[in-house]
């Protein structure tokens, strides 16, 4: 590469060159976009299906603070499971 | 009770297939990260194309399984919020804090640096590539560190407090927890077989290459590699299992007595080599506990301690029942699991009598039950018990889980030192068919031999989700059985895909790997 050509990036500040190094990458990835398309439904998946609207936090969903939580557990502790 | 044990059994099967599938993908990590960067080393020293084509070559392989398995550990979060509230919320911090500094250290300078891996061949310096591809690895390492100490202190809590007013164990020694003799020695057991684990896909993919006669110097100098690291990986994943054998002894005794099937102990104690368990013995019954054996005398004592080959091992009866002999045969003090129950009876009462005291506001009482609780917390999860039986884990998957970890664990070394010998003294033999179907059908040995290992770890530990303080039963939420099924079976499916996918890519890579040709590069 012809060094005028070079001389701009080397002047860009960091964060502009990190962003210029992941977008070259992503640019010139083959098998890394199908893996990316996998990651990012798998994530959708994970995130927006599963933890939305299959996996709450019980006690979170179920009690306004951690005093009420910690009574929940004690009872269910002592009590519940005897 | 029926209702309660559908859901403790459901969420054991669900958290037993999301940790199992994780699995598949974090010691393949571990291995390949590792391989890798011994490969981009040989090829910085000796700047050859064939050794940068290699290491590339590995490094896709590598990203594929990392992209597939990246987040599947994250389900295990979910499952601790919703399935194990209790648990979740009886841990507190010591459980947390491990898993944060996973999620925030060794996740962050694993992205980081494998961005470097894939982007930075022509943006940075070689030597900052290479840095960027040991860092990888070691941030791979790093990561399961903090897992494997949330694991440990499950088996062996140590270096908390329980605070009856938060209901939450709360740490009061980082080091304590971090350091425990189960986690050292389960984190380097579990990270050494990962080693093992990609030595052996290396050594397999390549022989997919001899078969095809495709790439022979590519697949001979990855079998070296592989070879190499799977070699070292076994040696000390062997002597680390001998630790962890040892601390097990010492720190769950009941699980040493299943993964032996043993019953009754004895003054210098045999081991089983391997045997077939009698069906038909219980604790409670005299019957032979085995029905056929190949046995090592005083083996099992020595194993805990090669100086006193007399020593005794205590089996499940001598447990519950609190017997323990020194050398001589005499009886030394032991508290048997009758006991125990009472005592973790005594924590339940004093927990009780803490929260009507707090209720009432009367301090002294509180101070009274706190000191009680304390004083019998040790055993608190045992006041959850009906009878010192149900403290005994399942004896026989526990048992074959062991024979089979240690039998595969044994033919790996073979394997990894009959495939070095090979390509060193006598490459010409790689061309035969049979070594290289060899080669190719010993990862999936290893992946057992991997599984196995775990289900010896979290099956022999049970009735426990906190070994003595925590029974699975105690730790489980208020949710119905159909909604865990439903979501079993949600992620069944999702996990059947995912690893279609991994399969299906890594194939496709590898297929078109041989197809490259390497040998016309220059050296």
């Amino acid at each position: 590469m012809p060094d005028s050509k070079r001389q701009p990036r080397q002047q860009s500040s960091l964060p502009v060159r990190i962003y210029r190094f992941y977008l070259d990458g992503f640019k010139a990835m083959t098998v890394g976009r199908s893996l990316w398309l996998l990651i990012l439904i798998k994530l959708f998946i994970l995130f927006f299906v599963f933890k939305l609207f299959f996996f709450p936090d019980v006690l979170s969903r179920d009690y306004d603070n951690d005093e009420q939580r910690a009574a929940a557990v004690r009872s269910s502790l002592i009590d519940d499971k005897r | 009770m029926n209702d309660l044990m559908s859901v403790v059994d459901w969420s054991r099967a669900q958290f037993a297939l999301t940790a199992m599938f994780h699995w598949l993908f974090v010691p393949l990590t571990l291995g390949l990260s590792l391989i890798v960067a011994i490969m981009e080393t040989i090829y910085l020293r000796t700047r050859s194309e064939r050794w940068l084509a290699i290491t590339k070559f590995w490094m896709l392989l590598f990203g594929i399984n990392f992209a597939i398995g990246v987040a599947t550990g994250i389900i295990l979060e979910f499952e601790f919020g919703t399935n194990w509230s209790n648990y979740s919320w009886f841990v507190g911090d010591i459980f947390g804090a491990p898993l944060a500094i996973e999620g925030l250290l060794a996740f962050f300078m694993e992205s980081t640096f494998i961005a470097v891996m894939f982007f930075g061949w022509k943006k940075v310096s070689p030597g900052f590539h290479l840095a960027a591809t040991w860092l990888t690895a070691l941030g791979a390492t790093i990561s399961a560190l903090w897992i494997l100490v949330a694991n440990a202190w499950m088996q062996y809590p140590a270096g908390m407090e329980f605070d009856p007013v938060q209901m939450r164990n709360v740490m009061d020694n980082f080091g304590e927890v971090v350091l425990s003799p189960v986690a050292i020695n389960k984190f380097f057991h579990t990270v050494l077989s990962g080693w093992v684990l990609g030595g052996v896909f290396v050594i397999g993919v390549s022989c997919w290459f001899l078969l095809k006669k495709r790439n022979r110097d590519f697949a001979l100098r990855s079998i070296k590699v592989g070879g190499w690291v799977g070699f070292a990986g076994i040696i000390l994943t062997l002597y680390t299992g001998h630790g962890s054998a040892v601390v097990v002894s010492q720190c769950q005794p009941m699980k040493l007595a299943a993964m032996e099937g043993l019953y009754n102990g004895t003054n210098g104690q045999s081991l089983v080599g391997f045997g077939i368990l009698n069906p038909e013995k219980t604790p409670q019954n005299d019957a032979d506990p085995m029905l056929w054996e190949v046995s090592i005398p005083k083996g099992l004592s020595c194993l805990i301690d090669w100086r006193n080959p007399d020593g005794f091992v205590p089996g499940i009866n001598d447990l519950i029942d609190g017997k323990m002999l020194d050398t001589a045969g005499n009886p030394v003090p032991a508290v048997s699991y009758a006991e125990r129950i009472a005592m973790g009876k005594k924590a339940h009462d004093a927990l009780r009598d803490f929260d009507r005291a707090m209720v009432e506001g009367d301090t002294l009482a509180m101070n009274t039950a706190r000191a009680s609780l304390n004083e019998n917390y040790r055993y608190f999860g045992y006041g959850y018990l009906e009878s010192p039986y149900d403290a005994v884990p399942p004896v026989a998957l526990t048992f074959y889980s062991f024979r089979i970890m240690v039998m595969a664990g044994g033919y790996l070394l073979l394997f990894s030192i009959v495939f070095l010998y090979i390509a060193y003294r006598r490459p010409a033999i790689l061309s035969r068919k049979w070594l290289s179907w060899v080669g190719m059908l010993t990862i999936p040995v290893v992946y057992i031999c991997s599984q196995s290992g775990w289900i010896v770890a979290e099956v022999g530990r049970q009735p426990w989700i906190i070994e003595g303080i925590m029974p699975t039963t105690a730790a489980i939420s208020k949710i119905s059985v159909a909604s865990v099924q439903l979501t079993f079976w949600m992620f069944a499916a999702v996990f059947t895909a995912l690893l279609a996918a991994e399969i299906s890519i890594m194939l496709k890579q590898i297929a078109k790997g041989s197809k490259t040709n390497y040998e016309s590069l220059k050296d």
